[in-house]
């Protein structure tokens, strides 16, 4: 059940340059499941449109209900908000999406290989999910550079993590896949939530495994819950709801089995 | 007694807010937040006779006050239409008012004689569309193109008909004339403005299609002027729309000549805010002692 309202910030902190993490006490908290995001709008009168911006923390049952936004400076909007502090007002509306979980529920045992993959600002998403699974993870989260860091001592205590940096300054240097190969990571299912390019590698990762691999999209965004048609992504086969080739990313996603969307 | 009921062309609206077609769906996944049977009508998103696949993304952009488009008229074509979306509305209160739209003259008509045994209560047909390469616009911005399938449409409607009008031509009350003469119901108008963002860092347009329309509160008052001079020109209703994001937004339409009003991207800012047009058009009423809502259409003049 969606709603909308007027959120109260408990706390914000700039985690790195350019990267902010926010608590916001919100009800939507109490529906919400991993991999879903909120839709935040900014409170200037010149911007229309809300942020959709993923949850990176849910509050447990019988905590206050508040979820966890870790988003990077990317434009005004953003902007406005990194500006805020603990007791602001921010209108949010959600929980929006599928989330990771829904689908695979029968699938992940004790036992399961969980390799969970962030890409920069995809990583935030990737701390709720490894908190709530309840087998094997391993988490590679890649980053520029080593003082473009964020998450990793939360990712460390909910599974094990690797890390990679574009410049080599910590981890494996290169990419996320080069991270997996270095380490030699096993799978039976892979997560994963970055830019485009490394959507890519992931699901030629998954192909090479032989295992499903769920990701996470963007796209711009305007209504955020399925009405405007403005996020779409192409899928492989005639989508259910479209007709067409096209999923809708806010409503349909923005989850997806890598297979089942064209990158 | 207030009385906020408005007659279009035979039908009977609860009340002149509408949605604004291609902002809203079919209303499926706004009615988490509002009581559809509370809006003088629902305008759907655009169909076809066939599904359309739509133009590739970045679909959308903000821009001052605004946001443009270019989705293309996506939609999963009229069986399913017809199936799913027209089905659903069943289920409410209120009028059902569907946007139809094609690249050939056969195709409009098409869809509009699917629509003949349907709950569809009118049809507003989209020759305004701004972002599709072939029809739409084509026949919305040549006043003899526009007066010919108005005409042919009318032929086969068995529904009231609205010519949705495009603000990208030069005389507007001209091209309201025409579709008047050729046997229109109603006109609506504005459909969005032509208009291009460009990314000033990565030097390239921000829309996939370069060019998309321009919505949103900075529209309004080009929208306003418009429906005004519309007025001046013809005697069939006109549905209002550009930038409506409150009741004195719709007010200022109302009073420049529109029987009845829509609310578009506002939908997107707060899914709340054509129930808040409504409520806010009603409390002015009671404040001003106006009775019924004819009496504040076209009042400026």
């Amino acid at each position: 059940m969606k709603i909308r309202e007027t959120a109260t910030i408990i706390s914000q902190e700039c985690l790195c340059e350019g990267i902010y993490s926010m608590w916001l006490a919100t009800g939507i908290a109490g529906s919400a499941v991993c991999g879903q995001f909120i839709s935040v709008y900014p409170n200037s009168d010149s911007k229309l449109l809300p942020r959709p911006i993923s949850l990176c923390e849910i509050s447990a049952p019988g905590d206050e209900q508040a979820v966890r936004i870790v988003y990077r400076v990317a434009g005004a909007g953003t902007e406005e908000f990194s500006h805020m502090s603990s007791g602001d007002k921010l209108d949010i509306l959600g929980p929006n999406g599928n989330g990771f979980l829904a689908p695979v529920k029968e699938e992940i045992t004790a036992d399961t290989k969980a390799l969970l993959i962030g890409g920069g600002i995809g990583i935030p998403p990737m701390l709720e999910l490894a908190k709530q699974l309840r087998c094997n993870v391993n988490t590679v989260a890649g980053y520029r550079s080593r003082n473009e860091m964020f998450l990793t001592k939360e990712l460390e205590r909910a599974g094990r993590l690797f890390i990679s940096t574009d410049d080599g300054s910590f981890g494996t240097c290169g990419t996320v896949i080069d991270a997996v190969n270095e380490e030699h990571i096993d799978a039976d299912i892979i997560f994963a939530c970055g830019p485009k390019p490394m959507l890519k590698g992931v699901k030629e990762l998954a192909g090479e495994l032989g295992k499903n691999a769920y990701i996470s999209m963007e796209e711009r965004m305007a209504c955020g819950v399925g009405a405007c048609l403005g996020c779409v992504t192409a899928s492989a086969g005639i989508d259910d709801h479209s007709k067409v080739n096209n999923k809708r990313v806010c409503a349909d996603g923005p989850v997806f089995l890598a297979s089942e969307v064209v990158l | 007694m207030t009385d906020m009921s408005v007659n279009i062309a035979g039908v009977e609206l609860r009340n002149p807010v509408m949605t604004a077609s291609g902002t809203f769906g079919s209303g499926i996944e706004y009615s988490e937040f509002v009581d559809l049977s509370k809006l003088g009508a629902v305008v759907t998103k655009g169909v076809s006779l066939t599904p359309w696949e739509g133009n590739p993304t970045p679909r959308v952009a903000e821009t001052y006050g605004g946001m443009l488009n270019a989705i293309g008229l996506q939609n999963p074509g009229i069986d399913t239409f017809i199936e799913r979306d027209l089905e659903f509305l069943k289920g409410f209160d209120t009028k059902v008012i569907v946007n139809v739209c094609g690249k050939t003259v056969e195709e409009y008509l098409g869809v509009v004689e699917r629509l003949a045994d349907t709950n569809a209560d009118m049809l507003e047909i989209n020759v305004s569309c701004p972002n599709v390469k072939e029809g739409a616009i084509a026949f919305g911005q040549d006043p003899k193109a526009l007066s010919d399938i108005t005409k042919q449409i009318k032929k086969k409607a068995k529904q009231p008909v609205i010519m949705k009008l495009s603000p990208n031509v030069t005389d507007i009350a001209l091209m309201a004339k025409v579709c008047e003469d050729a046997g229109a119901d109603a006109v609506s108008m504005i459909n969005t403005i032509t208009g291009m963002k460009i990314d000033v860092n990565k030097r390239r347009f921000v829309l996939a299609n370069k060019t998309g329309g321009l919505s949103g509160p900075a529209i309004k008052p080009v929208a306003v002027r418009m429906v005004w001079q519309a007025a001046q020109a013809v005697r069939i209703p006109i549905i209002g729309m550009g930038g409506i994001s409150s009741a004195e937004d719709a007010l200022e339409f109302i009073m420049a000549g529109a029987a009845a009003v829509a609310v578009g991207a506002a939908n997107f800012t707060d899914p709340y805010t054509t129930v808040k047009v409504v409520d806010g058009i009603e409390a002015y009423m009671k404040d001003n002692n106006i009775k019924t809502i004819s009496e504040l259409t076209g009042c400026v003049r």
